[in-house]
């Protein structure tokens, strides 16, 4: 297994397109967190940073995991992958792991934030903590999404549209934007389910300091069907 | 040291495999023969664990692939048609992965076994520059490269010289012939004098039957006088016919 994370991870930066993705979130993040009034705001958190992270990382992360099974089907190196003496679970997993901690960098970049924080006042560090802890944990649901897509397609733009509609499509539907949208249409009772289902409901309380039994049971639970399905189609 | 029984391989309703059997031993050098579409490739994908019969099993070294897949790729040393590989690694990048992955750990063995992979193969020149740079025949020789790595008991070659000019055709004929003393290898060509000059045996196959199983000699006894392409050319013409 270890090889085949070593070689995922070590391929983001191989070519210029990780450095790219990294430097295109990183910027994203921080020109938010900027616009919805870091500054502004006069407080010492990164609520502005974290307040629309999900809908970042809904972008961000099909376009870091997208390549993850179509390039080796589109090339035929997947081939080689499967004559190599690994079982597609640690193959699955490996992949898995290389493009999170690809990712958990992208998200350690943004700590230059928390830092600038620390400088200007005082931040509640568990606060901050439980907010990156919640964002890695949406970075693994959106990148099992994205993996079992990739596995789907040996097209990687066909795995980039459908993962970025999942994951998009899995924000909106707690957000509280629909839920004004919706707030006359439906029954309220429909909505309360909906926000069960929905990323930014579960990361906006984690990013508020609470580490929440439920949400972190959302998140593994979705990233362990998800990545089920990938086994399942790549085993096909 | 390799059995196929009775292999059959379905996609749909098109039966690309149909009841292909052989046993090959130690020592022997097995040319696969067959027109575009005949299952040599399919046949070979089985072998090596990467498709799943319909029916039929195979087994190395005892393991049967279907049920020991890890102890069956750990014996078997494949080329793919495609001598696929990651454009974006660097030969040494690449060999050592694939080093790894078969389980050489020991960093001393993984760098001997690269610098013997690199002479046997002529990568030297090579070695630095990353794969998508690299000509046809370099691709080529990076894949039998990876494919003899871990010195493995069992060599599957799907047209080990396709796109090599001819002294490279000549120099990767002779490796495998150095290779064959203590191993068992299956090779699939369209080269037909490459049959003749290192197999000890020929299989033809077509529409996933197999026609011919015999020594290169008693092929081209066949019909005597003839070149071995022409006898080639009777029995495949014979079975579109028939």
């Amino acid at each position: 297994m270890t090889p085949v994370f070593k070689k995922e991870f070590l391929g983001y930066f191989r070519s210029p397109v990780g450095y790219v993705i990294l430097a295109a979130f990183h910027f994203a993040v921080i020109a938010l967190a900027l616009y919805f009034g870091y500054y502004r705001n006069s407080q010492a958190t990164l609520f502005t940073l974290f307040v629309r992270l999900p809908w970042v990382l809904a972008i961000f992360i099909p376009a870091v995991g997208m390549r993850l099974w179509s390039e080796e089907k589109r090339s035929g190196s997947i081939e080689l992958l499967f004559t190599l003496p690994i079982s597609p679970r640690s193959a699955v997993v490996a992949k898995f792991l290389a493009a999170l901690c690809f990712i958990c960098v992208g998200l350690c970049l943004t700590f230059s934030l928390a830092i600038t924080t620390s400088y200007l006042g005082d931040p509640d560090w568990g606060v901050i903590f439980s907010g990156y802890i919640g964002a890695a944990l949406t970075s693994a649901a959106f990148l099992a999404i994205t993996a079992a897509c990739s596995a789907l397609t040996k097209n990687q733009v066909i795995a980039l549209v459908l993962s970025i509609l999942i994951c998009v499509l899995s924000t909106l539907i707690g957000s509280d934007w629909l839920a004004q949208f919706l707030a006359n249409k439906v029954p309220t009772g429909m909505l309360d389910v909906l926000r069960l289902f929905s990323f930014e409901q579960h990361f906006e309380a984690m990013s508020r300091g609470l580490i929440d039994i439920s949400a972190i049971s959302f998140y593994v639970t979705l990233t362990l069907a998800f990545l089920g399905i990938n086994m399942v189609v790549i085993e096909r | 040291m390799v059995t196929v029984d009775r292999l059959v391989k379905d996609y749909g309703t098109l039966r690309a495999v149909d009841g292909v059997s052989f046993t090959i031993n130690k020592g022997d050098i097995l040319g696969f023969l067959g027109p575009n579409g005949a299952g040599k490739s399919t046949t070979m994908k089985m072998i090596t664990g990467f498709l799943t019969p319909t029916s039929g099993k195979a087994t190395v070294d005892g393991f049967d692939v279907t049920e020991n897949p890890i102890e069956v790729k750990q014996r078997i040393g494949y080329l793919p048609e495609s001598s696929a590989a990651y454009p974006e690694m660097t030969v040494v990048e690449f060999l050592t992965y694939v080093a790894e992955a078969r389980g050489i750990t020991d960093k001393e063995e993984v760098t001997s076994r690269l610098a013997d992979v690199i002479v046997k193969c002529h990568l030297d020149s090579v070695k630095y520059r990353t794969i998508e740079n690299l000509s046809k025949g370099y691709r080529q020789r990076v894949g039998v490269a990876q494919a003899i790595i871990h010195d493995p008991q069992v060599l599957i070659l799907d047209e080990p010289t396709d796109g090599l000019d001819p002294n490279q055709k000549h120099e990767v004929r002779k490796l495998i012939q150095a290779m064959a003393k203590d191993k068992a290898i299956v090779l699939s060509t369209h080269i037909l004098e490459e049959v003749e000059a290192i197999c000890n045996r020929v299989i033809i196959i077509d529409q996933g039957k197999v026609l011919v199983d015999e020594t290169p000699e008693a092929f081209k006894a066949r019909k005597p006088g003839a070149t071995i392409d022409e006898v080639f050319r009777d029995i495949t013409n014979k079975n579109i016919l028939a």
